[in-house]
């Protein structure tokens, strides 16, 4: 695997915040790469040091093997897709999407047509003459990907570019995104803080917190078996077992990890440490989410939504298999 | 007291005096509020400013009784417009529409880089002290910084004794040795009254882009240089149709502020007039109010006229 983006040993200070600090990383040629984090989380930086805003304060960052500390975004066959689009207000869409080949000198008809290209590719043939300011936050974001696009970059940078969608279009574009990326071939690298949309779309996942990576690996691997409580937390909603209950189940005083659709519920009494008092119940559609108060302990399980759903204040024991239980390596 | 009472105060604060009684008149009658707010000024601008203006352009249409020296109210004529076409008068107006011009390019050129620096750059401190900086001037009295550059521009002045100590009185000299805009000396040469001009105006430049520059996104500027722009093209295609208002914003001031000025080339300057100096001329000693009317129609037509080029050259379309 050729990496596409490598970093090492990066770091970005402004003044005394650290907002990353020595960070490895590694994007395959072609891959589609999810950059996770809650904000102020060093993913964004990150995000503008391989465009090129930003500077590094110490560390090496490549592209396709190529250095490029000094080298000023013009320079980079690196595209962005910025978090409120930056489209040019004074074009129309046709010039927005073809200000890189204006910038190239390739010539006007030839220009228009490749826009035209881009902008059926994004489902928007048709829309050149207007203006950013009339169309909707969906149609603009689909203009600065086709923007973005039309030079063929080496890869393609999003920010946050999902976030100010409505949710039904935001799984329209989660879609339309993966199967673009499909068709192009290009690497993608997403920066979002919205853990679904990261596992969802990407092959690859890093979990950014306080200018660190914390993890990275498939979103399955980062679902299932994340490497530290911050992980854990951050991703999904898994319960964090303390090393005092670990222990008493696998043997290891270790912190360990729970996915709450990982547990069954049965009503009535069982072992000591696993039952406990239903304190909270959220129903979810298909499924129902209880709250259980196990000795001190507050544990979510997710079960199937129906009649037989414990109410709240009833006495339940929790059952789930050995291995759901991750150890995280992370902990102590 | 019942509980409904209760209930109701809780609700429904009470309305204090007859100044709440107004308020909550008010905000039920918001149409009768905005009337309220424009009459003042819509009596000032309608009466006091453009009522004058017309009586201007009336008196424009009447014409002076060569011999008599009467001004004939009783017909409208085209006979004074006419007048404003002699050479000497047309010489007049040419010669101020140059100067304008020449100060409205210098003072955005100087203008430009200062206003984008302290758009884009300047922060907390940094932007008091620019603001100061440039509208310190403006607190001070005109004529005393006019009757300054006199003294800086003379001939024994201060810009001269610089060039002698720098050993490069030639370039001043070969600076006034050009026709026209050269002279005896700095004081009386239009090279002078060009640069009092600028000087005096350059702060109407200044705010007016800076706050246009102020105003484009910073991430559009990022985005065009992600897209394969060096500054120079992003300056050109996204920053300077995007100032392009403020900069004409400016030049109105600067253009229309130099067509009508009459102080400046009479303390500094050749004796050749601009149209200020005639429009004083003719209303005062010479008593040819129509000729002064046409005199002070000539500024605002020009400006109409650039304000339509600017619209059609798309100056206000990033608005």
């Amino acid at each position: 695997m050729t990496a596409a983006v490598s970093l090492q040993q990066v770091s970005r200070h402004f003044g005394a915040v650290k907002a990353l600090d020595q960070i490895d990383l590694e994007v395959g040629a072609g891959e589609f790469f999810a950059m996770l984090g809650p904000s102020g989380s060093g993913k964004t930086t990150c995000l503008r040091l391989i465009a090129g805003f930003e500077q590094p304060t110490s560390g090496h960052i490549r592209i396709f093997g190529e250095a490029v500390e000094g080298v000023p975004p013009y320079r980079r066959n690196v595209n962005t897709v910025f978090q409120d689009y930056a489209l040019f207000p004074h074009m129309n869409v046709l010039e927005n999407v073809a200000y890189p080949l204006m910038l190239r000198k390739v010539d006007k008809q030839a220009r228009a047509k490749q826009a035209e290209a881009a902008l059926e590719l994004v489902k928007l043939g048709g829309y050149g003459t207007r203006r950013p300011g009339e169309l909707s936050g969906g149609q603009r974001q689909r203009v600065a990907l086709a923007r973005a696009i039309i030079n063929k970059p080496k890869v393609l940078l999003l920010d946050e570019p999902l976030g100010a969608l409505d949710l039904k279009l935001r799984e329209q574009m989660q879609e339309e995104l993966k199967a673009l990326q499909k068709t192009l071939g290009i690497t993608f690298i997403l920066v979002t803080h919205d853990q679904g949309e990261a596992l969802s779309m990407a092959d690859r996942v890093a979990v950014f917190d306080q200018g660190k990576v914390r993890q990275v690996g498939t979103p399955e691997d980062i679902y299932r078996l994340p490497n530290s409580r911050f992980v854990a937390d951050f991703v999904g909603s898994s319960n964090i077992m303390p090393p005092g209950f670990v222990e008493s189940i696998v043997g290891e005083k270790r912190w360990a990890s729970l996915r709450p659709e990982a547990i069954h519920v049965t009503t009535g009494e069982g072992a000591s440490q696993l039952s406990g008092t239903v304190v909270a119940r959220s129903y979810l559609g298909s499924t129902t989410r209880l709250a259980v108060d196990l000795d001190g302990t507050r544990i979510h399980a997710v079960v199937p939504s129906g009649d037989d759903v414990p109410g709240e204040g009833a006495r339940v024991t929790l059952g789930f298999a050995k291995d759901a239980l991750h150890l995280m390596e992370n902990e102590g | 007291m019942s509980t409904a009472d209760a209930t109701a105060g809780a609700v429904l604060a009470n309305r204090r005096g007859w100044l709440g009684s107004l308020s909550d008149f008010f905000w039920r009658q918001p149409t009768l509020f905005v009337l309220l707010m424009l009459t003042p000024a819509a009596l000032w601008l309608g009466i006091v400013y453009l009522g004058s203006l017309f009586a201007l352009l009336l008196q424009s249409f009447f014409a002076i009784d060569e011999f008599s020296g009467i001004v004939d109210r009783s017909t409208l004529t085209l006979k004074t417009y006419a007048e404003l076409l002699k050479p000497q008068n047309l010489d007049i107006i040419v010669r101020t529409v140059m100067m304008a011009a020449s100060v409205t390019l210098a003072s955005a050129v100087i203008a430009f880089p200062i206003a984008y620096v302290a758009a884009r750059y300047a922060r907390g401190k940094w932007k008091a002290l620019f603001y100061l900086g440039v509208m310190l001037p403006l607190w001070s009295s005109y004529l005393v910084k006019i009757y300054a550059w006199k003294l800086i521009l003379a001939k024994e002045g201060i810009l001269n004794w610089v060039f002698a100590q720098l050993h490069l009185t030639f370039v001043l000299d070969a600076l006034l040795g050009i026709p026209v805009i050269g002279g005896n000396s700095l004081s009386i040469s239009f090279i002078g009254t060009f640069l009092v001009f600028v000087y005096v105006w350059l702060p109407y430049m200044i705010l007016p882009i800076q706050a246009a520059v102020e105003r484009v996104p910073s991430n559009l500027i990022e985005a065009s240089s992600d897209l394969g722009a060096p500054p120079l093209q992003t300056f050109r295609h996204v920053i300077f149709p995007l100032a392009l208002p403020g900069i004409i914003a400016g030049s109105i001031f600067t253009f229309s502020l130099t067509l009508g000025d009459y102080i400046i080339p009479q303390v500094i300057g050749s004796s050749r007039l601009f149209i200020g100096q005639a429009v004083y001329a003719h209303q005062g000693t010479a008593g040819n109010i129509p000729l002064a009317a046409a005199f002070t129609v000539v500024p605002i037509v020009i400006m109409g006229f650039y304000l339509w080029m600017a619209k059609r050259q798309g100056a206000f379309d990033a608005l």
